[in-house]
């Protein structure tokens, strides 16, 4: 596609603009922000890419993924900002899942191992766990709220905090990991998904893009059950002290 | 008011406060052994704070509680917590049958409540045997507490916190769990704290009163203070609660 072309789908940006106009939704200038970041980020992250494939560089690999683990670690955290030490237990549980998919993807050759792959699945597999990430705190954060009787009933008839905690840290890894399995149900019937669209539109083997984007949707799989279960088993310790109390922040 | 009774739970000079608002401010005093306490005083007073102090759910920030003479903080918490029984007005439950709950605490200890105990529990706190297998959304909140309250006694608590468990119930309900705590007071001589916002259950049911008002004990003494308040305050208090 040319430059010129692209251009031309700047239509598709317009539209929005002249129904927010029009109805005066006032996100003229969200979308614009919206528009320019993306061409930005997205034209700088393709050369960097082109650079990185180019030189095959193991170290270059490494910067590009430690990147991605941390943009999407100060991201994630936000949601779980009143569970303590939110940031290393993301991180470690972002890294985790890295390491386990890019791990099994590597020894058994289901990939090659080129930055090409390593950068894309990663990518695809960090993205993934941070939106899961997010889910599962969004939900456990207002588990733990919602329901502090039911803990403190637990406690107070002489259970332990993992007593305590655990329908609604179960509820909360459950809640989580639904999207990626009810997205899955409906694939290739409802919604083609974006990567296997892109190889099919760049050239590539249908069949061929089916086999990589099934890679993917099962890859999708661990990375929502590991995130979740990890991260909830990382989270819920810190929500109460050595005398088995929940912590001040969290009583309502 | 600690003449003839052991102290069962003493405060000592005790302060709590959440996000720097004070919450108590400096309680001392002392809950008699075997004997039947009400707490009363307007809503934001601090009378479920200090309860969630007498079994550990909460620790004070300064001062000292001792729970039959030994430091709050010298107990395990698991120990403590099944001394010290706890009973809200909410009745939390856990989802399946009344069996269910009342197995609760001790499958807690990964054991197992046998169902003719569970039936006596039942017998105890006036319901019939066969309410062992109801799923527990179909019980009225008056059953509801009842099994809340029996389910407190499977760990045989010496000490019972009752967090205003009468207040969303009927009449009736609420004549027969008064008279459940009166039985399960003479019967076992569990010491007993009960939040109510009922002046008349405080003066009927309970032996001693605490008026707490802002974070602060006023008044304190025999619950017959309530018909005769000497601080301003409470007499003000009683008036508002009496209309």
């Amino acid at each position: 596609m040319s430059y010129l072309t692209l251009s031309i789908t700047l239509i598709f940006v317009l539209i929005p603009l002249i129904l927010s106009r029009t109805l005066k939704l006032g996100l003229e200038k969200d979308t614009i922000i919206a528009t320019v970041r993306s061409i930005v980020q997205l034209l700088a992250i393709g050369y960097v890419l082109q650079f990185i494939f180019d030189s095959e560089n193991l170290l270059y690999i490494f910067l590009m993924v430690t990147l991605m683990l941390v943009t999407a670690t100060l991201n994630a955290r936000k949601k779980g900002s009143s569970i303590k030490g939110i940031t290393w237990k993301v991180g470690a549980t972002l890294l985790f899942v890295e390491v386990l998919t890019q791990s099994i993807l590597l020894r058994f050759h289901i990939t090659p191992p080129t930055a090409q792959f390593i950068i894309s699945i990663s990518g695809m597999v960090i993205g993934n766990s941070m939106v899961l990430a997010i889910l599962f705190l969004n939900r456990f954060t207002s588990e733990v709220e919602s329901r502090q009787d039911e803990t403190e009933l637990i406690l107070s008839l002489g259970g332990t905090p993992k007593q305590a905690i655990h329908t609604q840290l179960m509820q909360s890894i459950k809640a989580s990991m639904i999207p990626t399995i009810e997205s899955q149900k409906t694939v290739g019937l409802v919604q083609l998904p974006g990567m296997m669209s892109g190889q099919i539109i760049g050239g590539a083997d249908p069949i061929q893009a089916v086999q990589f984007q099934l890679l993917i949707l099962f890859l999708l799989l661990t990375t929502a059950a590991v995130t979740s279960v990890m991260l909830g088993f990382l989270s819920y310790p810190t929500l109460f002290n050595q005398r088995m109390q929940l912590l001040k922040q969290h009583h309502q | 008011m600690t003449k003839r009774y052991k102290p069962a739970v003493h405060f000592q000079h005790v302060d709590y406060s959440v996000d720097e608002l004070p919450i108590l401010k400096n309680i001392t005093g002392s809950f008699p052994e075997g004997r039947i306490t009400t707490l009363v005083g307007p809503s934001g007073a601090g009378k479920s704070t200090l309860l969630k102090l007498c079994n550990g759910l909460i620790s004070p920030d300064s001062g000292e509680i001792y729970i039959k003479d030994k430091e709050i903080s010298s107990y395990q918490p698991v120990e403590l917590r099944r001394n010290v029984g706890m009973a809200l007005q909410s009745a939390p439950m856990v989802s399946g049958t009344v069996l269910t709950n009342l197995a609760l605490p001790l499958a807690l200890q990964g054991k197992q409540l046998p169902e003719k105990e569970a039936a006596d529990l039942l017998d105890h706190v006036g319901l019939e045997a066969d309410y062992v297998h109801r799923n527990i959304r179909d019980l009225s909140g008056g059953q509801r507490q009842k099994v809340s309250i029996a389910r407190t006694l499977v760990n045989r608590p010496q000490i019972l916190l009752l967090d205003e468990i009468t207040s969303a119930l009927d009449r009736t309900s609420q004549q027969e769990i008064e008279e459940l705590i009166l039985k399960i007071n003479r019967k076992h001589g569990t010491t007993m704290i009960w939040i109510t916002h009922n002046l008349e259950q405080a003066l009927t049911i309970g032996h001693y009163t605490w008026v707490m008002m802002e974070g602060e004990v006023i008044e304190t003494g025999e619950s017959d203070l309530l018909k005769s308040p000497v601080n301003e305050k409470v007499k003000r208090f009683v008036k508002g609660e009496a209309q």
